[in-house]
């Protein structure tokens, strides 16, 4: 990376003439400054100033009077909505958040990975790929509508109701109760997310060479051993980059639960992001509110240090 | 590696039709699977987008699906969203908002992802590692902060203390420092694999780097800005969290607001919720039609946000 622009790479140089892009930077200034600007008055010196908070009452959403842990120990110990370890199975929004990292990741993988391969195998290819990848492009709010209609509670309003009556079920009321909430919640967000990770994987896919399967298949190769033996070893790091992304976004999902039940019922679903909004925006403690968003923080931390190594052996590689 | 998986294509003998037949029957599991999945996507939505067709009163007596054979349909629910419910100026709103808070980190962003690229200058590296890890902070750490700065430099700028959140300013601000990292992340990727010496070979006739930045550089980037400018347009159009804080005034609300609130009031008024719902999602949906290739490079190279 630094080897960009060398300056011994340009041939015919006129002599004594400096280039204006060596000029110790200076010229650099007025491309960088508008975004750095921005960038510390409006993004780094509010993460700072968010930590601070974190140690204060913040009443108000101001800096009132200092309390050093108290925030965290009251959200981690007292404070049942965020993290509940009374009685066996623990609750609480940090549980939701662990509910949510391991069924909506798994799920969105393991579905992404068979669109993803059993799209490749038919002529259909683009028009199942486009049906699986919609729902990426709306928002949250819609997601959230789509499927409170699909868990409607009415058997003539709600697909899924309407299902189990004619199978001569009773109704659930997905939404309403409190062991089926969460999941019904994570179901439809990974209806959402899947296209993401079927696109990043087909792309992966494609990119095998032809004549290896060919081959194999010559050599009489099953299309499971296909997969299994060449295709998978294969996907391996794509599907590390999709569980980092999918991590982010269980860390910071909130718009889909905020619309789709408000946290309800009883709290029952709440999620770290939506703890964030409810302490600071509803009830006006900035502090608490910071040291939740100080834990979101806390737990992207490995994603960010792990970005970092992946950009740094990259840019050794170019 | 495509024009030697050609070569064997070419050289394999062409398949006859009764082989294509028994490959067919033979694939019939993966077809069944396949269409099994595509209908279990489309129904949630179709299911709405009936939904919103349906009179009021036919909504409340069967299910839509019971409506696909021979049902009246009308567009009166949309309407109804768009003049009483206010739909109609949240869809302004939210267009009002999404066009400079992409325009506006697209144009800071490519200059500084230039610089980045082309010129050296003091911890270039370093900034640009401190960059790549601002691009996953989550916003809600910067949400309270950003608002208060809002305030008191409106305060100290106009004696309005609402000059930012009172109009679109705030969140046009807010969007493009939470969109910068990301942006210059991509577009300072995509610069650095143009060609040197043709930058090289303008500077040495005396090309100023804001002639190189605008006559080569903007114009052979297009691809990337396309999809950044996509991706964070949807990013917005979308957004619910960073309105519901920065736009303080009820008659600037987009329409992600606007459903929240609607369905707030009218809980279970499917007629209208499900209007309001494709109302928002018709221009994801147009943009996902019509620039679908972009929109797809974008989200691959966002895998990192």
């Amino acid at each position: 990376m630094s080897s960009t622009a060398a300056p011994g790479s340009v041939v015919g140089r006129p002599p004594g003439r400096r280039l204006p892009s060596l000029k110790g930077g200076w010229g650099a200034i007025p491309f960088v400054a508008p975004a750095l600007a921005v960038l510390l008055f409006f993004l780094v010196v509010p993460v700072v100033w968010t930590i601070a908070m974190s140690f204060n009452t913040g009443a108000g959403l101001r800096f009132r009077r200092w309390v050093g842990f108290d925030n965290f120990e009251r959200l981690l110990t007292r404070d049942g909505r965020f993290l509940d370890t009374d009685e066996w199975p623990w609750s609480g929004a940090l549980i939701n958040n662990i509910r949510w990292l391991v069924v909506y990741t798994l799920l969105c993988l393991i579905l992404g990975l068979i669109t993803a391969v059993l799209a490749t195998r038919v002529r259909y290819e683009a028009v199942f790929k486009a049906i699986i990848f919609i729902p990426l492009a709306i928002s949250g709010v819609a997601v959230a509508l789509i499927w409170r209609f699909v868990y409607s509670p009415d058997p003539s309003l709600g697909v899924l109701n309407a299902a189990i009556d004619t199978l001569g079920g009773d109704p659930v009321s997905w939404l309403g109760q409190e062991n089926t909430v969460n999941y019904a919640i994570i179901l439809a967000y990974v209806w959402a997310s899947t296209g993401f990770v079927m696109v990043v994987l087909s792309a992966a896919l494609k990119g095998i060479s032809q004549e290896v399967i060919e081959a194999a298949r010559t050599d009489g190769a099953s299309e499971w051993q296909i997969f299994r033996r060449i295709q998978f070893p294969l996907l391996s790091l794509p599907i590390a980059v999709i569980t980092v992304w999918l991590i982010i976004n269980v860390i910071k999902v909130f718009d889909i639960v905020y619309i789709m039940t408000n946290g309800g019922p009883g709290g029952a679903s709440r999620v770290i992001a939506f703890s964030y909004y409810v302490e600071t925006f509803q009830n006006g403690q900035g502090g608490y509110g910071a040291a939740v968003a100080v834990v979101m923080l806390l737990l992207i931390v490995p994603v960010m240090l792990l970005n970092i190594r992946r950009f740094r052996s990259e840019a050794i590689q170019a | 590696m495509t024009t030697a998986a050609e070569t064997v294509a070419a050289v394999r003998p062409r398949a006859t039709p009764a082989s294509r037949i028994l490959g067919f029957i033979g694939r019939t599991p993966v077809h069944v699977a396949l269409i099994g999945l595509a209908l279990l996507w489309l129904i949630p939505s179709v299911g709405l987008l009936v939904t919103s067709f349906r009179p009021r009163a036919d909504i409340q007596a069967s299910g839509w699906w019971e409506s696909l054979f021979g049902a009246t349909y009308t567009v009166r629910n949309y309407d109804l969203v768009l003049d009483a419910n206010q739909m109609g100026s949240s869809f302004l709103n939210s267009a009002l908002i999404a066009f400079p808070a992409t325009i506006l980190p697209l144009f800071i962003g490519a200059l500084a992802a230039y610089a980045f690229s082309w010129i050296k200058f003091p911890f270039r590296d370093t900034i640009f590692l401190i960059l790549v890890a601002l691009m996953v902070v989550p916003i809600q750490s910067a949400l309270v902060p950003v608002l208060i700065e809002f305030q008191e430099l409106g305060t100290f700028l106009t004696g309005d203390r609402t000059f930012f959140t009172g109009w679109y300013w705030g969140i046009w601000i807010a969007h493009t420092a939470f969109a910068l990292p990301f942006c210059i992340f991509l577009l300072r990727n995509f610069f650095i694999t143009l060609p040197r010496d043709l930058i090289e070979a303008a500077r040495v006739d005396g090309a100023s780097n804001w002639k190189i930045f605008y006559r080569i550089v903007l114009p052979l980037s297009v691809p990337a800005l396309a999809s950044f400018g996509i991706f964070q347009f949807l990013w917005v159009w979308n957004d619910l969290l960073m309105a519901l804080i920065f736009i303080q005034e009820s008659d600037l609300w987009p329409m992600t607001i606007r459903i929240s609130q609607m369905q707030d009031t009218y809980g279970s008024e499917w007629h209208l919720l499900s209007a309001a719902a494709f109302l928002l999602m018709i221009v994801p949906l147009l943009v996902f039609f019509s620039l679908q290739r972009y929109f797809v490079q974008g989200l691959l190279a966002g895998s990192v946000k």
